[in-house]
């Protein structure tokens, strides 16, 4: 098994792509990770999205993209994992190089949701939860959330208000990324106010529908140095999955795909949660933000809104999350999420991330499919 | 876009129906009374209304402010995406009504929410180009939205009449005028479909915003203008928050358009919209005001017009109800009355 780094990143601005389609946007992210990467050619690539089908009646995305994006007769091929989909493309891109079966590869995250009415959107997302037992009866991504919010409120003593600081770091921090869907700051009071969807979830702990793409240019580690002046390393790559309806899980409030595919991450870079200095989280929701800090070992069980109230997730604290706004308010353009959250890590340990830059050697991205029941975790080095 | 001769608006006339339906009605309905509410309540048609009999009351009413006896009307044109009819002018039966006929040309004009503008723009061509001396456009609807869609809240009913004559019979004459018109399907009806689809936000920033911010700034190039030369402006109003922030993105106040900014209190009444809220400003303005009006149609496009009124407006705005009269001539309903009067209800 060799090392794999990353050599060249590349995203389309995050937000309602009106003039631009699926297949254009994917073109776009990977012609800018190509000219950052400075390469002309790849053997393979790897395309994440999740509901291409659905959204736009196009499914075969890996031969429709490499064709697009002019990659020639190579290896091509779509991953799903709801929400995850971006990061498990990166998952096999990472196999690819680190097997030897591939030197050079390109994965690509792409949706797009514009192209058709909100209602078949959030219809179509439902898909990521179990079909027989959750979506058919009713439930949404974010009616499951909402109960998963109302239980741990109700569990830890939470009012909905506490859950403000993640929200509010999200967009603080999406003031300085150009690229970001939302790029005005929120305050605690409008977090208040906000209007409900699925009560308790407001407009103001929800992620926003939009479109995206982002790429990721991947080679052997030792080669690495001929291609990037600050190639980054990935340490850990790591998938798990859980129980796919939440009333299977022993434990509604913990998920558990994320803790194990954190702790296998952990393990595989030799580390302990407190060495991580900037994750990357999956903040679909308030809740899911805080769930995630304590599955991954951040916090201790219903601690998770505390630390976002003591300040320790903002830029300078103790576990910056969200730097680039985060899923919240850069905006989560759904299967291509994963991959954003690799480039924005990339930004931060090149040092390129400006007004937003954390003191960083290892970062982690951790991406979510449905209600937590994908977990893929990366970690990443400086090198 | 300038007429060989100069004209300008002779008369004009409002008409709003008198029931209400509150927006929270609809909530209450729909939503467990939680849904936002785009505007506080909206115009509905009575069981014996539509868009002719509402555009002859508006055309009455322009005739009593134009003082031209209808038969010198050349041209009677109404503009509405819910004529009576597939096939059979609603114009004529306006026309006769009026007394206009026969010796007039009388047709229908289609753009979604800028039919009405459309046949105004039409209008000013026909007297500019000197085959007419006077020509009626209207501009009325009783839009009709799919029970518990999103434009429910909205979709409203009422209208105005303009008759367009020469500049020194005007009570506001033309100083120019842009289209900016692309295929845009950002809301739609077949004739086989009985209420309209429509794209959701794709209705706003490439739709709305995009036609109605060009086509005012293609009139802001021709006429060398900027917001600041205008004592008032008016927008096409689906709602209350499209024509506030178009407004702000080309730089009027809040003050330019307050007069006629009437969809908080009578809703969209579609091809009516922009005209009945240049009805309210004219009910008020002064010699010399400088007036901007810009439609929107969905499919797309935007009219924009720059008028002055001149001396003559002072004598004529009280020669028939304003608009605010009829604003004010309300009386609430609930949402089963609304269901009859709309014929939303099915008897099998």
């Amino acid at each position: 098994m060799r090392d794999v780094s990353i050599i060249g990143i590349g995203q389309t601005a995050v937000g309602e792509h009106w003039e631009r389609s699926l297949r254009d946007l994917a073109v776009d992210a990977i012609e800018a990770a190509l000219k950052d990467a400075k390469v002309e050619s790849v053997e393979a690539l790897y395309v994440g999205n999740m509901l291409s089908g659905e959204l736009v009646a196009q499914a075969h995305l890996g031969a429709l993209i490499a064709d697009w994006a002019s990659l020639g007769p190579i290896e091509a091929m779509k991953l799903e994992a709801a929400g995850a989909s971006g990061s498990a493309a990166i998952r096999v891109g990472y196999m690819s190089v680190a097997s030897g079966i591939q030197d050079m590869v390109v994965v690509c995250g792409v949706e797009k949701t514009t192209d058709t009415d909100a209602k078949t959107v959030n219809a179509s997302w439902s898909f990521a939860l179990d079909g027989a037992y959750e979506a058919s009866q009713g439930l949404s991504v974010t009616a499951i959330a909402a109960l998963l919010m109302r239980r741990y409120m109700h569990e830890f003593g939470v009012q909905r208000e506490d859950f403000a600081p993640f929200a509010v770091n999200a967009h603080q921090n999406a003031v300085n990324n150009p690229h970001a869907m939302f790029r005005r700051p929120i305050s605690a009071e409008a977090f208040a106010g906000a209007h409900m969807v699925v009560e308790p979830i407001s407009m103001l702990d929800a992620a926003p529908m939009c479109d995206g793409a982002a790429a990721i240019v991947l080679c052997p580690s030792e080669r690495a140095g001929e291609f990037a002046s600050k190639p980054v390393h990935i340490k850990a790559s790591a998938v798990a999955t859980d129980r796919l309806a939440v009333h299977s899980r022993a434990d509604p409030l913990l998920l558990r795909a994320a803790q194990v595919s954190a702790q296998k991450a952990y393990q595989q870079a030799g580390i302990e949660p407190h060495d991580i200095d900037v994750f990357e989280l999956h903040d679909a929701f308030t809740i899911m933000s805080a769930l995630s800090l304590e599955a991954c070992g951040f916090a201790e069980r219903g601690e998770g809104v505390r630390l976002a109230q003591d300040g320790d997730i903002a830029i300078g604290g103790r576990i910056p999350i969200s730097t680039m706004g985060g899923l919240k308010a850069r905006g989560y353009p759904i299967g291509a999420t994963g991959v954003y959250q690799i480039v924005e890590l990339v930004y931060q340990l090149r040092g390129e991330a400006g007004a937003n830059q954390v003191e960083c050697q290892l970062g982690m991205a951790q991406s979510l499919g449905g209600s937590g029941a994908t977990a893929v975790t990366h970690i990443l080095e400086a090198e | 876009m300038k007429p060989a001769r100069d004209v300008g608006i002779v008369g004009y006339g409002a008409y709003v129906p008198r029931y209400r339906l509150p927006a929270s009605e609809v909530s209450r309905v729909w939503m467990e009374g939680q849904a936002g509410l785009p505007i506080k309540e909206k115009s509905v048609p009575g069981l014996d209304e539509d868009t002719c009999t509402m555009a002859i009351e508006a055309a009455r009413n322009a005739l009593a402010r134009a003082t031209v006896p209808p038969q010198a009307l050349r041209a009677v044109w109404v503009g509405s995406e819910s004529h009576p009819y597939a096939v059979k002018p609603t114009s004529t039966i306006v026309a006769e009504a009026i007394g206009a006929t026969p010796q007039v040309s009388a047709a229908d004009w289609e753009f979604a929410c800028k039919a009405g503008t459309e046949a105004l723009l039409a209008a000013m061509g026909l007297v500019g180009s000197g085959m007419a001396d006077y020509a009626m456009a209207i501009g009325t609807d009783t839009a009709q939205a799919r029970p518990g869609d999103a434009l429910e809240y909205t979709a409203a009913a009422g209208g105005a009449a303009y008759i367009v004559g020469p500049r020194e019979d005007s009570l506001a004459h033309l100083e120019g005028a842009c289209s900016y018109v692309t295929d845009t399907p950002d809301f739609f009806r077949r004739a086989y479909q009985h209420y309209p689809e429509h794209g959701g936000r794709f209705t706003g920033q490439p739709a709305y915003f995009k036609h109605v911010t060009s086509a005012v700034r293609a009139l802001f190039d021709e006429l060398g203008y900027g917001p600041e030369d205008f004592a008032a402006a008016v927008f096409h109003q689906p709602n209350v928050k499209f024509p506030q922030q178009v407004a702000r993105v080309l730089g009027f106040s809040k003050e330019q358009t307050e007069t006629g900014l009437l969809a908080s209190e009578i809703g969209n009444t579609y091809a009516g919209s922009s005209l009945l809220g240049l009805c309210a400003i004219l009910d008020e303005a002064n010699p010399g005001d400088r007036i901007l009006v810009a439609s929107y149609g969905s499919g797309a496009g935007s009219d924009a017009f720059s008028f002055v009124a001149t001396d003559l407006i002072r004598e004529r705005q009280g020669l028939a109800p304003r608009t605010r009269a009829y604003i004010a001539r309300r009386k609430l309903i609930d949402y089963g009355s609304y269901v009859r009067y709309r014929k939303k209800l099915v008897v099998h």
